[in-house]
């Protein structure tokens, strides 16, 4: 794993607990597989909020038809590295 | 933090994963603006939703709105009318192509042959002397004949404040003729003289419906938790509302902040243009407001707040199990 993307991961996870308000877990401990959807209980009105974060953070756009595959914050990360490879 | 697999056991995990992927995007169709009982407190009539709207005759634009619909997302057509079941081709265009409830006073029965598996939603009022004060005839009578034993087919049993302590009774009967039985509440949208709830009676109530659910378990297809929210409009100590609720059709919610709510819901009326505001009447005060449906959805929307304790998951599954079984997403 690269600095950059374990920065990401780090990054996305404080994004989803400051957007999200969610209590006892920090960006160090917020476990990048875990499953946002079936056991955080994110619903696609959480990943429009997260989203829009993640745009004016990173300069990308998240279609809203991709919500679905992202169901972790590695997936996540995994799809802004590549969005921004493609912008390159 | 709080997960999922942190709060349940085996037995709850396994039932909150048979409902977790379901995704159920549902909107409400108004198939005609006629109907063939004039009950008091019927929201669509003392609202006058059913003047907004001049119904679509021509069959082959319900076909062509439904495909519409489908690229919306919805994947359920709850249908309302008026009385659906007096245009049986309108019910046809939602039934080909999607999973559909019907919701019917059930004079008039759903001819098998052309929709074996649809499910069909019984309106009743009470017993017989509440179902002749407020819709003219007891309408049991009929509706059992019509589908006693059918196997897609339930009660919604609407429980007025004149029902406490006979609510056994029509239980009973229901089971009588092998039929499933949903509770919800009359909202008495006509104000009809001793049909509004008390708050000494909606406590009574919630005990009668708990009580109910114990002791017909195979009968009432219901849930404790959603008793205490649809007789106290209370969840996790928030008021349920306008603020709160989560049936307001999309293109029409101007909330800010928006709550939780349904993805993409609309409710159309039968000219396939108009939208209404909500689920239900569009005169009602959402502060009396006691719609079954809209208090499901409230709980369903709000997963990560139940995301808490494992009392309040395991009441979230079984509300969101009551709702898939209510509109044949799993068994019952
Ligand atoms: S049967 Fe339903 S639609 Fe018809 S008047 Fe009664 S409540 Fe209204
Ligand atoms: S009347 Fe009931 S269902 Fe309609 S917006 Fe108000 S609270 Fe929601």
């Amino acid at each position: 794993m690269t600095t950059d993307s374990t920065q990401t991961i780090s990054r996305i996870a404080e994004i989803i607990i400051n957007e999200l308000k969610l209590e006892d877990v920090t960006p160090e401990t917020f476990d990048a597989d875990l499953d946002l959807v079936d056991e955080v209980g994110i619903d696609s009105m959480d990943l429009a909020t997260i989203a829009l974060v993640l745009r004016d953070e990173y300069g990308i756009r998240i279609d809203e038809d991709d919500y679905p595959k992202l169901t972790t914050v590695r997936i996540i990360a995994e799809y802004i590295s590549s969005k921004l490879a493609d912008d390159k | 933090m709080k997960t999922v697999s942190s709060l349940l056991d085996d037995h709850w995990y396994e039932r909150y994963k048979k409902i977790s992927k379901l995704n159920i995007r549902s909107s409400i169709y108004d198939v005609t603006d006629r109907c063939n009982l004039r009950c008091k407190g019927c929201f669509f009539f003392s609202s006058g939703e059913h003047e907004r709207a001049s119904e679509e005759k021509d069959v082959a634009k319900w076909h062509a709105f439904v495909e519409k619909e489908m690229d919306r997302g919805v994947n359920l057509a709850i249908l309302i009318g008026g009385e659906p079941t007096l245009c049986m081709d309108r019910i046809e265009a939602f039934y080909k192509r999607l999973p559909t409830f019907c919701a019917t006073n059930g004079l008039i029965k759903v001819p098998r042959d052309r929709f074996p598996d649809m499910m069909v939603g019984l309106s009743l009022w009470g017993d017989a002397e509440d179902e002749i004060t407020l819709r003219g005839q007891d309408t049991f009578k009929i509706t059992s004949a019509n589908y006693e034993g059918d196997p897609h087919a339930y009660y919604l049993y609407t429980i007025t404040p004149k029902q406490l302590g006979k609510t056994e009774k029509i239980i009973k009967k229901i089971e009588g003729v092998g039929l499933k039985v949903h509770m919800q509440l009359l909202s008495n949208d006509e104000g009809v003289d001793g049909f509004s709830w008390q708050p000494e009676e909606l406590i009574e109530i919630r005990a009668e419906m708990d009580t109910m659910l114990d002791s017909y378990p195979g009968t009432v297809v219901s849930s404790k938790y959603y008793h205490e929210i649809i007789t106290t409009g209370k969840m996790l100590g928030r008021k349920f509302g306008w603020l709160e609720c989560p049936s307001v059709t999309e293109p029409r919610d101007n909330r800010d902040p928006r709550p939780k709510r349904l993805t993409n819901f609309i409710r159309w009326a039968s000219d396939l243009k108009t939208v209404h505001r909500c689920c239900t009447s569009e005169t009602r005060d959402c502060s009396t407001c006691k719609d079954g449906a809209a208090h499901m959805s409230w709980v369903m929307v709000n997963k990560r707040a139940h995301i808490k304790t494992a009392k309040d998951l395991q009441n979230w599954i079984e509300v969101y199990e009551m709702f898939a079984k209510l509109y044949q997403f799993i068994p019952w």
